[in-house]
């Protein structure tokens, strides 16, 4: 009846995760009794669950990205802290335990915090700066995220019903097949990662129409801000490259199901083409993440200079010679398989070559504050902090990429802190700065200063006492997960790396000090005028926070720097452009088939995992029955009245007809 | 001589650690961290001018500098173009130039130029410890390696379960130990030492203990090494091999006086099946064994 399914699945007899586990129930028992208390549960079923507008989904993803930020980094608060402690000794997690800690890690790392929170400020903002209402398929994309959300939540509930995969954030079989891990780990790990997958696939069809198709008049390809040539190569790479993860995942579960033996090291199976395809996805992921932190990046620095982007047609191509050659290195992962000299070669010097694309939007930056107005705002600083880390990162990643050196250095401390290196001094410094920038559009206020910039001191100087002893620690010859230390040696650089922990603890306290009084204090820090980085793209010509229908008319685009062209011209003529003649707008009806049919994806991979099979039936066919349903649906849109349109537009007006005056004097002044 | 100063340098820099890749003591192992250094060199020219462009641009254009002159609309320059475009092109040539001759001139499978005919070492990963087969002395060992000073040692390295990689720090290369296929692997230990061998592959609750000792010693102590074990202690039979292949943690060294000759095709065409896996009567995180086997 419940297949695998029974009472030892609850570890009772685990301190760690059985406590673990009951905070998290009783948190969210506490949330869902406030919600109820409150009475919010009519608002959150109608302005967010079903929600399809671009923001809401963003602003969910952002939060959802957040909390499992939370969790993966409590996971490498264990991880840090038990290699610490287990230097010839045990430590306090167990093997068993200590190897879920960390393959949960990265799973949650990749799939569940960095990509929601990208994909968050993808939804957020590149309707707002196409100049459009909402994204192409609007319901599509609510869809995306619950079943985001849908395969963050098997993650979490593998925490206290079974376990989670022992086998790293990518299975290598055979490690990963049934005779090696029988149990229900990395069946979770398959479940949860394939239903959010398919999430993410869809994402990414949709934003490959939305920045294709859903331009407002006159932005044409070479006058989108660079974040949305940005999301379009990561969104191609993730139409190219997400159903590769999906095959190769299913092949898997194939063999631990049924018994195939694609990667079985019996019967003819091959593990090493796991291992090529796995990476045939998973290097063009590292560029789904960073590219659009490149374009968040790009935003900051011209937006903070107060100057145009330096060089933005190569800009533009280097974003797309990166999503290219993304797709041509993935062996550069496995040199010391033994492939031989020129495959070793070739894959060597292709990876090297996207460092020339990286290189170029490096020395572009540096250009752009060249003749600029430097503001050191938050936003600024971690862009900054960025480029000092991820130029390093970037060279140790080249350093990775020739193959006799990377033979002293593969799977160990050293791999660990580069990738570190570039993905949190890249996509989570990008993710933090795009976060603090965009902030004020998504909730009317800015986020205070003082604590951001507390923030990003304690994270910049965290990250460095953590990762720079990795680094040595695998010259040293450590290998990366190793649940104890034999060799005493190690222990100096081992604990200073735990003081950074400490420090980037310090910092994730300051980030969460921020919001607390960021929120309480929203009145003094309230963005009155829509406009309060004196932005250049067309989300800073909406007021703060964005209506739902983001612009009244629709805007017309006449140079590179959509907004800040219309500003120009409204300073120098000291007044607005003529009122528009308002008319109804469509907007796209509220939808609850994202989170239905998430509700039973949830359903149907949890059945998978426990091999209920029934269940999986069930949730499979009421998940696309809910499709079916939604395709006979004959409401598709509602209008929004003219005089409400017109009324929301003409506050944005005066608003800025606040704003023009000011900037009036300050000109006048200067 | 400078490089190798460099080298001794650096890694006297890194902590005065004297035991990592950066310390060889074999030819493979010296060549791979010359190549390390050489490219980090040719980047770190490129790196450090860079980082402090960044600041210093970022300093002097700052909002509240009176003397920098503001140019709002300065957005193009193609000198700058073909400069910013130049600067990495040129630089990943000369690493691919590296990458090039290092991955033939290193490539784990190539012999290393010797006088002496090189040592066959038949390496099986294990769940989770190492068996090394001397096939031309008829012994074998597990987690125990002891190889000849100023010998080249030809690896031939399989797996009989799961993914391992069979990795000597000090000694160079690392390579991955796959089941159902042979990897090949020749390093050289130039001098009598004591090391550490590892596996840099995750491959399950009994990793992190999948250490070995690398003894390198004198050749004449090798040869009297590998007389004085042949037909002492216990034979590899079929049924130690199968003892072997179940799962267990901190194995202890152990030396066989003898070994089926066909024992490593045997497992690597996998004539003889994979190590079964955890068993339900065995549960990986008991049957370990108490000793210090594999640690230093």
């Amino acid at each position: 009846m419940f297949g695998k399914l029974s009472w030892s699945a609850i570890p009772l007899d685990q301190p760690i995760p059985l406590i673990t586990s009951v905070v998290l129930i009783l948190t969210i028992l506490g949330v869902l009794g406030l919600v109820t208390a409150k009475g919010w549960w009519p608002y959150l079923w109608r302005e967010w669950i079903t929600s399809v507008d671009h923001k809401r989904i963003g602003i969910m993803y952002c939060l959802l990205g957040s909390v499992m930020l939370i969790r993966g980094f409590a996971d490498a608060i264990m991880m840090r802290s038990q290699q610490a402690l287990a230097i010839n000794a045990p430590g306090y997690l167990p093997p068993e335990h200590y190897n879920q800690i960390f393959s949960a890690h990265g799973t949650i790392m990749i799939f569940f915090a960095a990509m929601p929170l990208v994909i968050g400020l993808m939804n957020f903002v590149t309707p707002l700066q196409l100049g459009v209402r909402d994204v192409a398929f609007p319901t599509l994309n609510s869809v995306s995220f619950w079943l985001t959300a849908s395969g963050a939540l098997l993650v979490n509930v593998s925490l206290f019903i079974g376990e989670f995969a022992r086998t790293g954030w990518l299975p290598y079989p055979p490690l990963s097949e049934a005779t090696y891990s029988p149990g229900v780990g990395v069946d979770y790990y398959l479940w949860a990662v394939q239903i959010s997958g398919v999430g993410t696939l869809m994402t990414g069809i949709n934003f490959v129409t939305t920045v294709l198709k859903m331009r407002c008049p006159g932005m044409t390809y070479l006058r989108m801000p660079m974040f949305c040539w940005t999301v379009l190569a990561a969104s191609l790479l993730i139409v190219a490259v997400f159903p590769i993860l999906t095959a190769t995942l299913a092949m898997l579960s194939l063999d631990r199901y049924f018994g195939f033996h694609y990667f079985t090291n019996t019967a003819g199976g091959n593990p090493m083409m796991f291992v090529n395809l796995i990476w045939a996805w998973g290097h063009p992921e590292v560029y789904i993440l960073v590219l659009p932190a490149f374009g968040i990046f790009s935003e900051i620095f011209s937006t903070f200079s107060g100057k145009p982007l330096f060089g933005y047609r190569s800009m533009v191509a280097a974003t797309l010679f990166i999503c290219i050659v993304a797709m041509m290195v993935w062996l550069h992962h496995f040199f010391t398989m033994g492939a031989g000299a020129a495959v070793n070669t070739a894959f060597g010097i292709s990876t090297s070559i996207i460092a020339v694309g990286t290189g170029v939007k490096i020395y572009n930056w540096i250009f752009t504050m060249y003749g600029g107005r430097v503001r050191f705002s938050v936003p600024m600083l971690w862009s900054l902090g960025f480029i000092f880390t991820f130029v390093i990162g970037g060279m140790t990643g080249v350093l990775l990429a020739v193959p006799p050196a990377d033979f002293l250095v593969h799977n160990s401390m050293f791999l660990v802190a580069h990738f570190h290196n570039v993905i949190v001094g890249g996509v989570v410094f990008g993710l933090f700065a795009g976060i603090d920038y965009w902030f004020p559009k998504a909730f009317g206020f800015r986020l205070h200063e003082g604590w951001g910039k507390a923030a990003f001191w304690f994270a910049l100087v965290g990250f460095w006492v953590t990762f720079a002893p990795l680094y040595i620690l695998g010259l040293q010859g450590m290998t990366r997960r190793l649940q104890h230390v034999n060799i005493e040696e190690w222990r100096p650089l081992l604990d200073l790396s735990l003081v950074g922990v400490g420090i980037l603890i310090v910092g994730a306290v300051c980030q969460v000090v921020m919001l607390v009084v960021s929120i309480l204090r929203r009145d003094e820090l309230r963005d009155v005028t829509g406009d309060p980085w004196d932005g250049r793209s067309l989300e800073w010509a909406t007021p703060s926070p964005a209506p739902f229908f983001n612009f009244a008319v629709m805007p017309n685009v006449q140079g590179e720097e959509a907004y800040w062209d219309i500003k120009l011209r409204a300073v120098e003529s000291q007044q607005l452009s003529p009122e528009p003649r308002y008319e109804p707008i469509e907007m796209p009806v509220n939808s609850p088939v994202g989170f239905y049919t998430a509700f039973f994806a949830t359903v149907t991979g949890f059945a998978l995992i426990w091999q209920i099979w029934w269940l999986a039936g069930l949730g499979l066919a009421a998940a696309f029955a809910g499709f079916v349903v939604f395709a006979w649906r004959d409401v598709h849109e509602f209008h929004v009245p003219a005089e409400e349109v017109a009324r929301v537009d003409r506050a944005r007006r005066s608003a800025r007809e606040a704003l023009l005056e000011r900037l009036g004097q300050q000109g006048a002044a200067t | 001589m400078a490089r190798r100063a460099a080298v001794g340098l650096a890694a006297a820099g890194l902590g005065g650690c004297a035991r990592g890749v950066l310390d060889p003591v074999g030819p493979v192992g010296a060549d791979d961290s010359a190549i390390f250094f050489d490219a980090l060199m040719v980047m770190l020219v490129i790196v450090i001018p860079t980082i402090l462009l960044a600041f210093w641009m970022a300093w002097r254009y700052r909002a509240s500098n009176p003397k920098a002159e503001y140019l709002p609309n300065w957005s193009y320059s193609g000198r700058i173009e073909a400069v910013v475009w130049s600067i990495p092109i040129l630089t990943i040539m000369f690493i691919g130039g590296i990458i090039w001759i290092g991955s033939y001139r290193l490539d784990p499978f190539k012999p290393l130029p010797s006088k002496s005919p090189p040592l066959e070492v038949q390496v099986v990963a294990l769940d989770w410890k190492w068996l090394f087969i001397y096939p031309q002395q008829g012994i074998a060992t597990v987690n125990q390696l002891v190889v000849p000073a100023g010998t080249p040692v030809h690896f031939s390295i399989t797996s009989a379960s799961v993914f391992n990689v069979f990795f000597v720090p000090r000694l160079g290369s690392m390579i991955y130990a796959m089941p159902g296929m042979v990897s090949q692997l020749n390093l050289q230990a130039d001098r009598p030492a004591l090391l550490f061998g590892q596996s840099a592959q995750f491959s399950g609750d009994g990793f992190s203990d999948m250490q070995f000792q690398v003894r390198s010693v004198a050749p004449a102590e090798f040869q009297a090494w590998a007389q004085a074990a042949r037909g002492a202690g216990p034979m590899l039979d079929p049924a130690a091999y199968a003892q072997l292949m179940r799962q267990s943690q901190r194995v202890s060294p152990v030396t066989y006086g003898g070994v089926d000759p066909q024992l490593f095709q045997a497992v690597a065409t996998q004539a003889i099946g994979p190590g079964p896996g955890p068993q339900p009567e065995n549960p990986s995180h008991s049957g370990r064994e108490v000793s210090t086997g594999g640690r230093r």
